[in-house]
């Protein structure tokens, strides 16, 4: 699959997802027309076919490829599967009308293409976006949202209804949700020179409150945890379409500085895909070292906590210094420590003292 | 004190009546009626007229149990149109026990000559009144007694006895007597019992009437019958001393070669001689004691059979004798004629008269015990033929199993005949699968014996435990299936290890050959269920092809913005040309 290097606008990249799934439908089509058994061809998705690439900074599929056919007694069930899911995806599209895994899942049965179970059907979204190099997103179908935006960003919605219609994204104190209408948005104007991702909702409202968007000139970004991938390709185009260097604040231990890193070069499972990544952005704590500097409170890693930063040892993702350093670092000092730990030094420190040193730091 | 008495053979079925299969009422009803059918069966088989039973059974007395009748008297009749029995033979035939017709050696159904009687007896014993005889050969006359049996004494009391004209030509037996039965206990054996007579008995016609007036029928298939027996005589390999004993006490013979040949199955004047050579009954003459024409004759014998003695003269062979050493005539011509083979020698001897075997009348018993023990050592004797068995057959037993029970597939073998301890046997195995066989957690077995169904003892039984044995997974079969499988032996002697005639014995030798036929109707099965596998496969394959191909094409049309659905006709089609060609 090409790597699409230019940026696309958002109502250009629905018309080039109509236009694949249009081609995709014809191929077939043409097809069955010689009278030939409809066949496809798409990179595989095994682990075996799943490399790192440190040009792109992010997991890529290989050069193997599997072939799907409707002449194989095995293939033709998922190869229908397949066919139904972009059908739909079109129709989705071409509707304006999203959806989720789960839905994908129940509307199946009204055309008699019932899906084992909702893993199946997952794994046959997967395989279009294999197929179509966009990700499910596009097909607008999203996954249950509970990741959030605030600051002073005004977008242009594209869906139906709201279309033309302008909103700055510091009008709501809880921040936005970043949904299928947000992420369909084209932006408009920002006065902010820096974005800010932040894991946990309880700082997110902390950081809102006191007021970090105005001292920091930031966009904040509440992660919830691991980065639903609408999310991650938010940051992405808020990285690329706006120029905006992106800080990541995260528990510090191994699954909050992998939080960071999924937002960064992305996971092996969406291999397939591509701008989910922004590999140019900065995990900027909460470090193994700031707890030993900040003498933060912490707890003592568990065994599940240590197996995991071995793991990450091996992982070509964290070649980088930091990374190393990092994990050098808890292993030794055998300590983590949650963002919220800096309340012990009063509820404004983080924002007053550490946060304006991190993104010095890590600028 | 103790007390010395004997007791007569019918006293003794009377104080052991478990043996034969009279246990309890229950027992003693269905044994009762399979005796006299098993009977009737045998008169037919004589007659070669396919047979027609009818057989009645009412109550006189009986408990209701259930809805059903239970313990009490009841009263059975049994009606054949088999050979019938010859008048005088009637009393004996059904009021003395261990008297019968089937003491030769050929297979029949029955071999005691006990249970008919001992239906009788039992009959007697429990109510106390006689039995109803009615039979003719197909005479003008017809022969009806009323018989009790003297128990003590073994012998047929007659109460009456009457002679009617037979103006329809009528042949066959009736027997009609009273017992006590438990019918409901007893009803789904005899059912069974009845429908696997069937089974086997493809030819015959089976009534039966139950003391509720229900009428069970089953219809012959076919007339045509299996050939019947031949009688013959016994094996060498088979016989014991007491055999020996009695037939030297009838023989007519005076020398053993003669005696051997006449009395024994598939021994000629060679094996008779070569046997009694190698057990040390001949005595050949001392070579210093013969004359000169006795050298002379000796001579003329040899030159008769050229091709083993050329050149040879009276003068040469004189010359040889008197400067010869050999004790005996047989070493005297194995040292000198050493090229010749040994039976060849044997046969001129005994042809010239050289030969002397002892008087077989004059045996003594020592000379009995050990010629008994070297006829099993012996391995030159010819196996047994087995025209004295009266296997079903294929066609039969295909006609038999469909007819009882319908099922999808069958398959049937009949093995090559075999022997076991001189008594020769053929195994006959069929499988038969689905249709109207019941789907069990196991394979259902029927097994039969000289035509006989065994019911009772299955877990004993030889074929239980080489169907047991067997891997099934390698003929595709799985213990849900609807499978019956059916073992037949016939044999002169069944290897039974009761009197009551319920199972059959582990015989290695009737062991292998029911594996070898079952495995070959298992084979048969495996290729005819590996098809229906295949064609099953095939089928639903083409449903996936018909039932997701429509929707590809439906689901492409509309992605690529046609109007017009793409013809699929030609892939599907090309789907079901596979399945032809596979079929």
């Amino acid at each position: 699959m090409k790597n699409r290097e230019i940026e696309i606008s958002v109502k250009e990249r629905r018309k080039e997802v109509l236009r694949n799934l249009r081609r995709f439908g014809g191929r077939l089509y043409n097809q069955m027309e010689k009278g030939i058994f409809p066949r496809i061809r798409m990179p595989s998705r095994s682990t075996e076919n799943i490399f790192y690439s440190p040009e792109l900074r992010q997991y890529i599929l290989g050069d193997k490829t599997v072939r799907r056919s409707a002449r194989n007694i095995r293939h033709i069930r998922p190869f229908t599967q397949l066919v139904w899911a972009g059908y739909f995806a079109s129709e989705l599209t071409k509707n304006r009308k999203t959806s989720t895994l789960r839905d994908v899942y129940y509307s199946a049965q009204a055309y008699d293409m019932s899906f084992k179970d909702q893993a199946e059907s997952n794994s046959i979204v997967t395989d279009l976006e294999t197929v179509m190099g966009f990700s499910r997103e596009d097909f607008k179908v999203f996954p249950e949202e509970r990741s959030a935006i605030f600051g002073d960003l005004t977008i242009e919605y594209t869906v139906p209804g709201y279309e033309g219609k302008q909103l700055n994204l510091m009008s709501h104190p809880d921040g936005v949700m970043i949904g299928p209408a947000l992420t369909s948005s084209e932006f408009a104007q920002t006065r902010a020179d820096k974005v800010i991702a932040i894991e946990k909702g309880g700082l997110f409202t902390r950081f809102i409150e006191e007021r970090v968007h105005k001292k920091f000139n930031a966009l904040l970004v509440l992660t919830a945890g691991q980065a639903p991938r609408a999310t991650r390709h938010f940051i992405h185009r808020l990285n690329k379409e706006l120029d905006l260097p992106v800080f990541i604040f995260t528990d510090g231990d191994p699954w909050g500085m992998h939080i960071a890193m999924v937002i960064i070069s992305g996971s092996a499972n969406a291999a397939h895909l591509r701008e989910l990544t922004t590999p140019d952005a900065k995990w900027s704590g909460v470090w193994a070292t700031d707890i030993v500097d900040y003498k933060l409170p912490s707890d003592p890693l568990t065994e599940v906590d240590i197996k995991r930063l071995h793991e990450l040892e091996k992982d070509p993702r964290y070649e980088g210094e930091l990374w190393r350093r990092e994990t050098q670092k808890f292993l030794s000092i055998k300590k983590k420590a949650e963002q919220e730990a800096f309340s012990r030094y009063g509820l404004t420190y983080i924002v007053d003292e550490y946060l304006p040193a991190k993104l010095e730091e890590t600028d | 004190m103790v007390t010395f008495e004997e007791i007569s053979p019918a006293d003794f079925f009377y104080r052991n009546r478990d043996i034969a299969g009279f246990t309890n009422p229950a027992r003693a009803i269905f044994s009762s009626i399979r005796e006299l059918v098993e009977n009737a069966l045998d008169a037919s088989d004589l007659s070669n007229i396919p047979p027609e039973i009818y057989i009645r059974l009412s109550q006189e007395d009986a408990e209701e149990t259930q809805g059903e009748l239970g313990v009490g008297v009841y009263r059975l009749r049994v009606m054949d149109n088999g050979s019938g029995i010859p008048a005088r033979h009637i009393p004996s035939a059904f009021g003395q026990v261990l008297f019968g017709s089937k003491y030769k050696l050929k297979q029949a159904r029955g071999t005691f000559g006990l249970g008919g009687t001992m239906a009788v007896l039992y009959g007697q014993i429990t109510t106390h009144k006689p039995v109803e005889v009615k039979s003719s050969t197909g005479t003008s006359k017809i022969y009806e007694y009323k018989l009790m049996i003297d128990i003590q004494r073994n012998r047929p009391l007659i109460l009456d006895r009457k002679i009617r004209r037979n103006k329809e030509q009528w042949r066959g037996t009736i027997v009609e007597f009273s017992l006590e039965g438990d019918y409901f206990r007893a009803v789904s054996k005899i059912l069974e019992y009845l429908k696997q007579t069937a089974l086997v008995t493809p030819y015959a016609d089976i009534k039966f009437v139950d003391p509720k007036g229900r009428l069970y029928l089953f219809t012959r298939a076919t007339k045509k019958m299996p050939p019947p027996p031949k009688e013959t005589l016994p094996h060498p390999y088979g016989v014991d001393v007491e055999t020996i004993q009695r037939l030297i006490r009838v023989t007519e013979c005076q020398n053993m070669v003669g005696f051997m040949q006449k009395h024994f199955h598939r021994v000629g004047g060679g094996i008779s001689l070569s046997f009694l050579e190698f057990a040390g009954f001949i005595k050949s003459e001392d070579p210093k004691r013969l004359k000169h024409e006795d050298v002379v004759r000796l001579v003329h014998m040899m030159k008769k059979s050229k091709k083993f003695f050329d050149d040879v003269n009276v003068e040469k062979v004189g010359r040889l004798i008197k400067t010869a050493h050999s004790r005996n005539m047989l070493e005297f011509m194995e040292t000198h004629f050493p090229k010749v083979d040994k039976n060849v020698i044997l046969r001129l001897l005994l042809a010239a008269g050289f030969i002397k075997t002892k008087d077989p009348r004059k045996l003594r018993s020592d000379e009995v015990v050990r010629l008994v023990r070297m006829m099993k050592r012996f391995n030159g004797f010819l196996p047994p033929d087995a025209s004295c068995l009266s296997p079903l057959g294929e066609e039969l037993l295909e006609t038999g199993i469909l007819k009882e029970l319908r099922p999808e597939f069958i398959a049937v073998s009949q093995r090559k005949p075999s022997t076991y301890s001189g008594h020769p046997f053929i195994v006959e195995t069929a499988i038969a699968y689905g249709g109207n066989i019941p789907k069990k957690d196991d394979i259902l077995i029927y097994r039969f014996a000289n035509r006989i169904p065994l019911l009772y003892d299955e877990a004993s039984d030889v074929s239980v435990r080489v169907i047991k044995s067997m891997n099934w997974r390698r003929y595709k079969v799985t213990p849900d299936m609807p499978i019956a499988i059916l073992v037949h032996v016939c044999s002169t002697k069944v290897p039974y290890k009761t009197v009551g005639k319920e199972f059959i014995a582990d015989r290695p030798e009737v062991n292998g050959e029911i594996l070898n036929g079952i495995r070959e109707v298992a084979r048969e099965l495996q290729k005819f269920l590996t098809k229906r596998e295949y064609v099953e496969k095939e089928r639903r394959r083409l449903t996936v092809f018909s039932k997701y191909l429509p929707k590809i094409a439906r689901f492409s049309t509309n992605l690529a913005g046609k109007k017009e659905e793409p013809n699929i006709e030609l892939l599907l089609r090309s789907v079901k040309k596979i399945e032809e060609q596979g079929d």
